[in-house]
Order: C-alpha cells, then structure tokens, then sequence
C-alpha cells in the first residue's frame, strides 16, 4: 500500500482539469495552496500543461495581466470570492475579455457562486471543483493543510469541513478498501463517522473484499488540550516551532545555512539522515550528528586508497555524488540545531519549562501563578504566556474565579483589551476557564486529573528515564506528560475492545466503535493446533485528528507502531505547533 | 439450397430475404402516402399524400402515422399545423416535421410533441422549396433549400444553429435536384443547375463541379449520397447513372438505363450498389456496370441501411444485401474454403455419416479459421434455423481443437439471441448482425426504452450482465419516469413506483420527482423525494415545490453545510420579512449558526442583530467589541464599546462591563494625549501606554492612570524600571531601587540593565542581592565564575548543577575551569 497513489489520483485530476481549457492559460493561485500544489505537481508539470504565467492571490490587486484564460486555484472562502469578483469587473471594465475558471478546492460551495452571482460575474466564469483533501506528505503522514478546520468546528459549531473530512475518508477508501474496523473518539468524529456511512449507502459501492487498512481511529481535537501546549522537544517538532515547516518543506534563513542564500529543503523519511533523527529528543541530536560527520569523513578519506583508475572512477561516479548530498544535508541540519539551541539555552527559557513541567506534574501551584503573572508583568512573549496559562487552567481544571480575573485583567492591562475577545474564544473552548458553580456553563471540563489517574499520563520521574533508547512515549517531552490521543489508540489496540474505557467515553464526548474483523478469529472448523488467523491488514492503523495534531504526537504514534510492530498512518486536517494553534484564537483586530 | 436466392453482380451475389409480413397489408398503400423511415431498423412515418390520391383536395390537414417496422400501427394524429414540405427521422428516432415555413416541430415515437424551433427568418418570409434530412458526426442535420434559391441548415437538431450555405452562381430558377454531402465533418451542399453542378459550402464558398459524364447525358436530376457518403450516384434526363466517388473525383461506371423517366427513388444498397426504382420494377447495378433487376409485387419504398436496402411494400418488409463474404465462403458452390468443409462435416456428422471425419481431416491445419467462418456466418443469418445450423457446426469442430478461446462462440450465441429477440414482430426492430455491431447494444437498449419496451430492456440487460447503474437502474427510472406521466391516482402511482424501485441501487428518485413535477404533480413529487436518498439531489426540488421547512430539515439532516446555506439563502431572498426568516431558522440550532457564520464574514452589524435577537448579550457583546476596532473615531469606537457594555450588563458579565468602561476611560485618555503631545497613543495596552508616557518623561500623567486604573505596585514597579533603563535613566533607576517596602526583588533591576546591555550598572546592584539569589544573577551577568564560586560558598550541589547546565554560553578556558572546581565540591563535604 503506498500513500503516493493518492498523489497519483491527485495529479490526474488536476491533469484533466488543466485540460478542460485547451489552449494556454495563467494559473492565479490562493496563498494558501501553494505549497501543496507543489507537493503534488511542480512547476514543470504545471507547464506541460499548458499553464503560462503564475500568479499568486493578493488583496487589493486590481487587475492582473495575462493571456485570454485564466484558472483560479482558490480556497471557497467569501472574501477571497469577492475579491476574484473585484478583478473581473475591474478587467472587464477595462475592456479587456478573458475565459475565467474558479477552481474551489477541495469542494465547490454553494455560497461562493451565490457570492459570484450577486457580484454579477457568473456570466463570465464557469466554476468547478478540484478535490485535494488529504494530501501525502510522508509516507505515513497525510494533511488536509486546513488549519481553519479547528475554529470553524470547535468554536463556530460549522460542519461544513466535517462533511469533506468524511469524503476524504470515503476517497482514500476507494482506493485502499474500506476499512473493516473503526474507533471514534469524540463528538466531531462520531459525525464524520455517520456522514461517511451514509456516502457510502448512495454511491455504489465496489464490492472489492481487499482492504489494505485494517484499522481507523478518528479522534476530536477537543479530546486533549495539553499536548499542543506542552513546549516539543523532538527535533521534527522543534524545527516545526522554529522554523515552521509547511508540507513537509522548511525555509532555512542564512543562519542555518552559513551560506549566502536561503535554502528549501524537503523533509521526509527520504532523507536518510533527517528518518534517522526528526522523532529523536533533541538532546541526542547532536551526538547522532558528530558521529554521522565522522562517518561521512571516513567515506571521504576512502579516497585516498582507492587502487586502481577503475575504482576511482566508481568512487567519482556514484559515492562522491552522494556524499556531498549527505554532506549538505548534515550541515544544514547542524546549522538548524544550532539556531534551535541558542534559543533554549537562554534562561529564561530554563524557567519556562520548569514551569511548564511542574503545572503538568500539579506541583508548586503557588510559585507557578506567580511566575506567569511575572510574565504578563513583563509583557514576556504573549502567546507563550498564553501557552502556559491556559496549561494552569486545564491541569487545575479550571482557575478559581478570583485568580482568574486577576490573571485576565493584568493580561488585558498588559496586551490590550481587545483580549477580552481572546478569553472569551478559550473560555468557550474550555481551554482556559473559571471554576464555575453555575450547572450550565458555555465551558467544558478539561478532565486533565481523571485521564492522568486513568492512564498515568505524566509519568513517575525516575532515573531510568532514556532519551536516547526512549521506552516509553512520554519521552517526546522529556518524560513530563504522554499525549491523550496516542495513549488512547495505544490502549484500544492492546484491548481490542472499549470494554473498559467507558468512563473516558463519557469524559471526551463520545467513543464509538464499528468492528467488523475480529482481531483474533479462529479459522473454520477449529483446527486442533488453534492457530490464530490475523487479517494482516489489521496492522496498519489510520489515525485521523481532526483539528490538527503536532509533530509531537506524530512521533509518539511512530514510537508507538515500533513497539506494536505495526504501521500507523497519521491524518491530519492540519499539521499545528503550540504557537499556530492558539493564534487561531487569538483576538488580532485589523483595521 | 441456400445460395436458391442468390443473385450475381459481376463478382459478388446479391441476395434478398424478407424481414416480416406487413400487419397493414390491404390497409395501407404506400403508393399513396409520403414515407419516411428510421435507419437502423427504426420505424416508418406514412403521411397521406394528397398529390398522390388524385382525389379533389378538401382537406389539407392529412394524418400522420408511427407504424412499427412490421407494420403495425403505433399512434396517429392529424396534422393541425402549417403545410409539411418533408418529413423524416432523427438519428434519436425523433420525428421531424418541417414544414414550408422553415418551422421544424420534433415528435417521439409515439407522437408526442417535444420541441419546435425555426430554419430562419427568410425560409419563414418566402417559404422552402424542399428540406434534406442528414447524418452528421453530431447526429442529424436539417437542411432547407427556400423559394429565394438559398440553403440553410443546421447540423445538429439537438442544439440547432443555422448556417447559411453560399449561394450559386446565376440561379434564378429551382435546381434539377440536389444534395448534402457531409465530409471530415464539413457540411456542404451539392446543386444542380442544368448541366452544371456546383458545391457550396458554409465559408461562402462555391465550385464548380465537373464529373467526368457522358457528353449527351443532359442536366443532373437525381443525386443519391451512400450511407457512409463515401460515394454518390447521379442520374441524368437521358437516364444515365453515373457512380463514383463523393467528391466526383472519381468515376466507378456510367450505365445507361435508356430510362427518360425519373426514377422514383435512386438510392444505394449498403455501399456497394446503387438501385433505381420506377414503379414496380427494381434495377440494381453494380459498379462495374452488372446488374440485376427485380420485378416487385406491389409499390414499395426503399430504405438505405449501412450494410444493404430495406424495401417496404404494402405487404412485406425485405431485405435486399450483398451476401457477406463469410456467407458466401461457406454456402458458394464448389466452395473449398474450410468452413464451408466444416458445414459439411457437421451435417453429415449430424446424419452418423463417416464422411465426417474425413472431411475434418482435410481441414485439420485450418480449423480453427473454419470454426471462426462458421460463427461469423451464423451471425450474418436472419433465420434462427440457419444460425442454428452454422453454430452447430462451430461447436463441432471447435471439439477438435483443445485450446479454442471460446468467447466468441459466447458472445455470437448471445448477440443472436438479443438480434432474434429485437427482430420479432412484436418488438420489430430488423437489425443486422453488422448494423448492431455500429449501433451497440447500449443504444440499442435506449431504443427498446423508446419504445416503451423495459421489461425486455431489462431482461437484455440481466441476461448480458450490464452492470445495474447503466442497465437496470436507468431502464427503471426511464420507466418510473414513464409511469408518472399516467393519469392514475397519484397515491397508487407513489406506490408502485416505490414498489419496484427500492431495491434497485442507485435510481434517482429526485429526477423521477422532476418529471412528476412537470406534470404539476405536485404531492406525488413530494411523496417521491421522500425516497432519494441523496439530500443533494432532494432539497433543491424540495425548494422549487416550496416544501421549504422540509428542505431545510433534510439539508440539516444530510450533513452538508452546503446544502444548508442553499435551503438558507433561498429562504432569506424569498421571506421578504427579516422577522419571519429569523423566526423560521432559530429553533435549529445548526441553521442559525451556520447563518451567523455567513453573515460574519459579510456584514459583523447583522450578527449583532442576531445574537441580540436571540438574547445572547454576551456573544453579541463580544461582537461589538471586535467590530470597534473596525471604526476609525475614537467617539464611535467609545459608542460601540459603550453598547457593548451594555450587553454585557445585560448578561451580568460585571467583570466583562468593567474591563469595556475601563478600556473607554483608557481611549478618552490616550486621545486627550495625543492631542496634547502630538504622539500617538491609540491602540495601546494601559501598560504600553503607562510605558511610553515614563519613556517621554511625563510622570504626572503616569501617576494619574496608576491611580486611576488602579495599577497593583509590583506591575507598575517593573513596567517603570524596564522604561527607565530603556531611556538610560540609570539614575532614576538606582533611585527607585532604594525606595524602601520595593515590591520586586534587586534582580529586576540587574534583569532590566542586561537587557539594555548596560553590565556596568547592572554590577551596582550585585552587592545588594540576597545570598539566594546570588548563582542566577551572576549568571545573568555572564560571570560564570563568581556564580560558580557563588555556589561553593552557599554549599548547594543543585545551584552548582545549574551553573554547569548553564556552560554552554560561556567560553571555553572558563568552563574548563568551572568543571575542575566540581572536585571541591566533594573535598568540601
């Protein structure tokens, strides 16, 4: 089963409707589809195609030149439909005459051509819809890179992405079978799960027994808080948080380069040296990569004894080519940890994850307030305040209202009003809140204390902790806490069953299961030996996160398929770093 | 004998055999009526042709008939519209009649009216001459030749565009005749003048055309075009037929029928015989000059087909066709192909001859070849005996051969089966083996629902394995289709519907719910979309019959959004009262979010509304405080949060309406400063702005918000302190730092000079810090080693710890140093 099929289908589609328009054309494309345009088809394919010029959608553009045809590649959203609309009336009043073609990605909406039709440019444009949703990123990772999904859900109660999550499932089933057994955790994935089943009732369905995956864990965001706030200490993660990684690809700055000019680089499992360190904790890193430069030295000097022409010609043929690749690749890596490094050594950052550490552990409550209202006091970085208060709330479940208004009014006086909107959003997400007597409050409990006791989340410091041979997956944060989700799907797949978890169902908003393979059948007949007969498929598991997860629970879910010896495919509807999930919230007047 | 009925063509046979015996025999004379007939083994149109009865003409209006190609009547109706120039069939088999007006109405088969459309404004003002029905890459063309001389046409019924043709030269009377050719997908017209020919085309185009014919044959008069218009047949005044090529490059023969009289038609059998009819008497002539002719019984009419000729006749329906190469292989007299040998073996096998055997020998190398004849020939049959007899004798030598493929045997079998079945008379579609092969069977499966035929539609497609969605399912929804159109009682029309469609997958009961709608059944459209399982399908006909609360509640239901938002726009642009919109969407849930969502990224005012409508002050509070920094004066910012303050009043958020009065004070204060001092304020914190007016010096003020907003000491201390090193007053700072009950430690103040980088000052104030805090400012300071010391001295391993984990910013030859000293520690204990 190979998840680059996908990319396959994807391509085709984009093919043919790159097609519909024979002669060439200029592509104006939605800032945020860029990047995962390019991971399905570059530029070059982009041209045999027939794509001229390529623009990308900006605010307050006017006008556009280009040829007589134009495609636009746009997210449905309202605004970005008016301002297409702007366009075409600007260049329509201008005189100039173009075919316009609004391509929605990944759905068409009926309140974007409702949009178009009152800007009255419906007669000049056809629309049509191009389905990329999940989008293989890795082998094992596919992203729906639409982090609007988390607010237009959680906050607004919108289902309308619920709806294209469903089909995506109902897409990747096409291709890879339909999955036999399913586990939804939470109330947006009972949804999906009901949505996907009625799809499946009215499209005719192919009667193709093969399923190539046996598992799929759909689990609601709202599920656990902590983990995106907890502070990453995995490589991948941490580059994520430094740098920003976008669809699998990061822009290094000349500070990680030491070299003139800014540099791309595709980060997945085909860097042999990135596979071998993105999940590991960051404080091996640089052992791992001291010895890999030592190895590569020693490749290096294995020049010096080659023999004959004949070898040396070899050597300059293949390995000299790869190890100025690796070389590259090495000190790029360096250089990125480096950066990383200097910005966790400072002191304040030392303070920051003690702080962090001990609000996980529910220890030193008192010197913890006072630490964060230090930092609110300093007006130290807002959204890392942020971080850790809201961590304060969802450890304590909730802060008793005295302290509550102290923090918000100080946080208010020292950031601006305009974050009483900020607190509001969180108190109706439940992830900062007031303890509250009132029985029928807008927030929700975080549970934090019933699912530690349940599943020992954050683990007894102890000696034997190994970051380098890690046994456990808390080490993704040096020990301190075990991510909710990952510790959920770890248990359902030793117990094959929720008997047992029902006390978490009622805790996370719902747990559902569909089964339809047994785990452990026994064959026909019962034959004498027992032997146990596994649908290999059963091994490969699809966890779905709606809302987003971080590159910290996607290594724990790798650390997690190594110990079970099986294959977890993580989906995403949005790879998120603690940082980018509460900007979301975050209250930015414009103007 | 089976060549009895053969006749020779110079090289090749002719053979005639009869389809059916005509149910309308001693009804109908065709002689008498205009006939227009469906290629492909479609039906036949009569129109009574007044001209041809010789009786005095009293009536104008004549009756149309639909016969069935076995003669029976299907529907008639007299023609109560204009007068009709021509009338002939789509390749959809849809009637078009055109009358002299250029209007051309389309019919189905069962005469019922579909649409109507014009040739254009000059055939309407002076009338058509005459009218060419044509095949063309799209379908069927029409074209139009008016009483002005000038050709019109259109080259697809169905999306009927006229072009109008060049005109030719010097025409000032009607032409001898004339014809369409169609070629690569042009379509042009080939005109007659006399002895002149030209060919026009849509480019305004004309040449002259000069085939190479006898020099006494005088002006063309008939044209006939083969059914793959390939070639064309010409017949002039002085009865010359001259056959060659469509594009009259070149010349096959010209055969003189010393015929003055015009044929009553000129057409050609299959492509490779024109046949001339006068009358009675059938004359076929070959390119090669051979011919052959027929005496017929009665009038007939003859009907081109691809692979031969129709003749229909007042009591039977034949077919006339050159015997196909494999019949005449395996039937030809003397005939030594193998399968003509593997026929005889099989019949004398069939006998308990032993002949058999040694006739399979002879053919031993080439039976395969044999087997595959005698399966092509049986297709070739009409007879079910004689398939019967040719498949016989494949399946016996197919015995002989061990690794024979047998699918084509398969196959063969199963098309005979559905070619027999179309072709009784009851169903009466004559279809040859060669001609379904072009149509295909799925058109041959529309054709049968065109005919009202489903249940055998169906049992064609159950017993071929046509997969439901393109077999069964369509056929049934054409016949629900069909069904809704019955005047039955609405309630037992639902029933039966339902009935037989619910356990066909994948039926659209929506489009079926269009047709019924159409007919203004209203209620058994509703009853029906009961049944669609696919919302989106369902609520956009749910809104068109106004079932608004039901589309609503199934769009809801569905899950998808946007299907929601169209239930809701419709709504909001048809309820002319805001009110009664509102009223309609608020008892759900999912509907009112979704359209606060739609407003909010329009117009954030209408939310408001909304949630107030609602009462939801504390969302409709929230809203005006994010729309107040939309507003550019300070004094409609300070009336939208003064609003807002009141919502949250309402919903006794005090502390919310306490923060929004203060945030008011705080924008009537930042606007009295900038009017004051000329600096901009707005927009900041009360922190940032208590900061910026300590940086510009202004105290006074300072200490008026402190009181004023109540700013606890340790908050102002540190905003103070960082201010003052900011703008270098070192001397304030130490100051301040003496200031007795200070609510911050010393270190804020060594925090405060390092941020500046000022290491100077900072050291001023080390004396003073309390032993316990000593190790971390030191190491603020970058002196690694007095903190290091620092630790010795206070005795804590964990201070000690955290100099070393700190190393990492120091440089080199002082950690050496550092690490060395972790050997004291031990000494010491």
């Amino acid at each position: 089963m190979d998840l680059q099929e996908l990319t396959k289908l994807l391509k085709t589609q984009l093919a043919h409707l790159l097609l519909t328009i024979h002669e060439a054309k200029d592509l104006v494309i939605d800032p945020d589809l860029t990047k995962p345009l390019d991971r399905v088809a570059g530029v070059t394919f982009l041209r045999e195609h027939g794509v001229d010029k390529i623009f990308k959608l900006e605010s307050g553009q006017k006008s556009l030149p280009g040829c007589e045809n134009r495609i636009y590649l746009v997210r449905p959203r309202l605004v970005t439909m008016k301002y297409i609309a702007d366009q075409i009336n600007c260049e329509i009043g201008k005189g100039e005459r173009r075919n316009y073609k609004i391509v929605l990605v990944p759905r068409k909406l009926y309140i974007c051509e409702s949009i178009l039709e009152s800007e009255g440019v419906m007669g000049h444009i056809s629309i049509d819809e191009f389905p990329l949703d999940l989008l293989p990123l890795d082998t094992d990772l596919l992203s729906f890179e639409l982090p609007e999904f988390f607010t237009s859900f959680y906050m607004d109660h919108d289902t309308t992405w619920l709806h294209t999550v469903a089909s995506s499932l109902v897409n990747l089933q096409r291709l890879f079978g339909k999955i036999p057994n399913i586990y939804c955790i939470g109330r947006g994935s009972k949804i999906v799960y009901d949505l996907m089943q009625a799809m499946c009732e009215t499209q005719n369905e192919h009667k193709d027994a093969k399923h190539h995956i046996g598992q799929l864990f759909i689990i609601d965001r709202d599920v656990d808080y902590v983990s995106p706030l907890c502070t990453p200490m995995t490589y991948e993660a941490l580059l994520d948080e430094t740098f920003n990684i976008d669809c699998s690809i990061v822009n290094f700055e000349t500070d990680v380069t030491h070299e003139a000019k800014a540099s791309k680089l595709l980060l997945t499992s085909q860097d042999e040296i990135y596979s071998q360190i993105r999940d590991c904790h960051f404080a091996h890193i640089f052992s791992y990569l001291s010895g890999k430069a030592k190895e590569l030295q020693g490749l290096h000097d294995k020049k010096n004894n080659l023999k004959s022409v004949g070898d040396m010609k070899q050597y300059v043929a293949n390995e000299l080519r790869i190890l100025k690749h690796q070389q590259k690749l090495l000190g790029i890596h360096i250089g990125a940890c480096e950066v990383i490094m200097k910005t966790k050594k400072s002191q304040d950052f030392d303070e920051f994850i003690k702080a962090e550490q001990s609000l996980l552990e529910g220890t030193e409550i008192k010197e913890n307030m006072s630490y964060i209202e230090e930092c609110i006091h300093k007006q130290f970085s807002l959204v890392q305040t942020l971080r850790l208060l809201c961590l304060l709330s969802l450890t304590q479940e909730g802060l008793n209202p005295r302290d509550y208004k102290a923090f918000k009014t100080g946080f208010l006086h020292s950031h601006g009003f305009e974050h009483l909107v900020t607190f509001f959003n969180l108190k109706k997400l439940g992830i900062l809140t007031e303890q509250e007597t009132a029985p029928n409050s807008i927030s929700r409990k975080s549970n934090y204390k019933f699912y530690n006791r349940k599943f020992n989340l954050v683990p007894k410091q102890s000696a034997d902790l190994d970051l380098k041979n890690p046994k456990d997956i808390s080490y993704i944060f040096s020990g301190a806490y075990t991510p909710l989700p990952c510790k959920l799907v770890e248990q359902i797949l030793t117990r094959e069953t929720l008997i047992g978890l029902e006390d978490v169902g009622k805790c996370c908003g719902g747990l559902h299961s569909d089964l339809k393979v047994k785990q452990r059948a026994f064959g026909p007949g019962g034959y004498s030996t027992g032997q146990v007969i596994t649908d290999p498929s059963l091994k490969v598991v699809l966890v779905y996160f709606l809302g987003g997860c971080t590159y910290s629970e996607i290594a724990a879910l790798r650390f997690l398929a190594k110990t079970l010896e099986i294959r977890i495919i993580v989906a995403t509807t949005a790879i998120i770093t603690g940082n980018s999930f509460l900007e979301q919230l975050i209250e930015k007047p414009t103007r | 004998m089976a060549t009895a009925d053969w006749n020779p063509l110079g090289e090749v046979y002719y053979r005639k055999c009869d389809f059916y015996t005509m149910e309308w025999a001693g009804v109908v004379d065709i002689s008498k009526h205009i006939v227009a007939v469906s290629t492909y083994g479609g039906p036949i149109a009569l129109m009574k042709d007044e001209s041809k009865t010789g009786r005095v003409v009293t009536n104008l209006k004549p009756v149309i008939g639909i016969y069935t190609a076995a003669g029976k009547v299907q529907s008639q109706i007299r023609w109560n519209s204009g007068n009709v120039v021509t009338i002939g069939w789509s390749s959809t088999e849809e009637l078009l009649c055109i009358q002299e007006d250029g209007v051309v109405l389309v019919y189905d088969m069962f005469l019922t009216f579909q649409r109507t459309f014009g040739m254009g404004q000059e055939a309407k003002d002076v009338k058509i001459l005459s009218a060419k029905i044509f095949p063309t890459v799209q379908g069927s063309g029409i074209a139009v030749m008016t009483t002005s001389f000038r050709i019109f046409l259109i080259s697809n019924v169905d999306s009927p565009r006229i072009v109008r043709l060049a005109e030719v030269p010097g025409l000032n009377e009607a032409p001898s005749c004339w014809a369409i050719v169609v070629t690569d997908r042009q379509v042009r017209a080939l005109v007659a003048k006399g002895e002149e020919l030209f060919l026009v085309d849509q480019g305004g185009q004309y040449q002259q055309q000069q085939p190479d014919l006898d020099e006494n044959s005088g002006p063309i008069t008939l044209m006939a075009v083969s059914f793959n218009s390939k070639y064309m047949a010409l017949f002039t005044q002085q009865g010359f037929i001259w056959i060659g090529t469509a594009d009259l490059q070149k010349k096959y023969c010209e055969f003189n029928t010393k015929s003055t009289k015009l044929p009553d038609q000129l057409v050609w059998c299959g492509n490779g015989a024109v046949v001339g009819l006068w009358d009675k008497l059938l004359l076929v002539i070959g390119p090669d000059k051979d011919w052959i002719r027929y005496n017929m019984d009665t009038p007939v009419h003859l009907v081109q087909e691809e692979d031969g000729l129709r003749i229909i006749g007042n009591e039977t329906h034949e077919f006339l066709q050159k015997v196909p190469t494999m019949t005449e292989d395996i039937f030809k007299i003397g005939s030594l192909k193998p399968g003509a040998i593997l026929y005889e073996a099989s019949k004398e096998f069939q006998n308990g001859n032993q002949k058999a055997d040694e006739y399979i020998r002879m053919i031993k190398e080439k039976l395969d070849e044999a087997v595959n004849q005698c399966i092509l020939a049986a297709g070739h049959e009409i007879e079910p005996s004689k398939q019967r007899m040719l498949l016989r004798a494949a399946s016996f030598g197919k015995c002989f051969l061990t690794d024979y493929r047998p699918e084509a045997f398969v196959n063969m079998c199963q098309m005979l089966r559905v070619l027999n079945q179309v072709r009784h008379h009851t169903v009466a579609i004559p279809l040859t083996y060669t001609q379904l092969e072009h149509l295909s069977m799925p058109v041959l499966i529309d054709r049968l629902v065109l005919r009202k035929l489903f249940g055998l539609a169906v049992k064609i497609c159950q017993y071929l394995k046509v997969p439901d969605n393109e077999g069964r399912s369509r056929i049934m929804a054409h016949w629900a289709s069909f069904k809704v159109q019955q005047r039955e009682d609405e309630e037992k029309l639902a029933r039966a519907i339902s009935q037989k469609l619910l356990d066909v997958p994948g039926v659209s009961f929506s489009e079926i719910a269009g047709v019924a709608l159409k007919q203004g059944k209203k209620q058994l459209a509703i009853k029906l979309l009961d049944y669609e399982a696919r919302a989106s399908e369902q609520v956009p006909l749910l809104l068109e019959i106004g079932q608004d609360q039901a589309a609503l509640t199934k769009a809801i239901d569905s899950g998808d959004t946007d299907l929601v938002y169209t239930v809701l726009l419709h709504l909001k642009d048809k309820q002319q009262n805001p009110g009664d919109f509102f009223m309609m969407i608020r008892s759900m849930p999912i509907a009112l979010s979704l359209y606060i969502q739609y407003c909010r990224q329009q117009n954030l005012k209408i939310v408001e509304d909304l949630y107030y409508q609602e009462d939801n002050s504390s969302d409709e509070g929230n809203c005006k405080v994010t729309r107040s920094y939309l507003l550019d004066h300070v004094e409609e910012r300070v009336k939208l949060l003064e609003d807002a303050m009141n919502c949250f009043h309402r919903c006794k958020n005090d502390f919310a309406s306490k923060q929004t009065d203060e945030q008011i004070r705080l924008l009537r204060h930042q606007r009295k400063l900038e009017d004051e001092t000329g600096h901009t304020y707005a927009d900041l914190s009360l922190q940032k702005t208590l900061y910026k007016l300590t940086i510009d010096g202004n105290h006074q003020y300072v200490e008026k918000l402190r009181k004023e907003f109540k700013v606890p000491d340790r908050r102002f201390w540190i905003m103070k302190i960082y201010a003052l090193a900011e703008v270098q007053e070192w001397g304030e700072m130490e100051k301040l730092s003496k200031t007795k009950k200070a609510p911050v430690g010393i270190e804020m103040f060594i925090d405060a000079c390092m941020k500046e980088r000022n290491v100077g000052e900072a050291r001023k104030y080390l004396p003073r810090v309390p032993p316990e805090l000593k190790v971390k400012c030191l190491i603020r300071l970058r002196m690694f080693r007095e903190a290091a010391e620092a630790a010795l001295e206070n005795k804590s391993e964990d201070d000690f710890e955290y100099v070393l984990s700190r190393l990492g910013l120091a440089d080199r030859q002082v950690a050496e140093q550092i690490r060395g000293m972790r050997g004291q520690f031990g000494a010491r204990k």
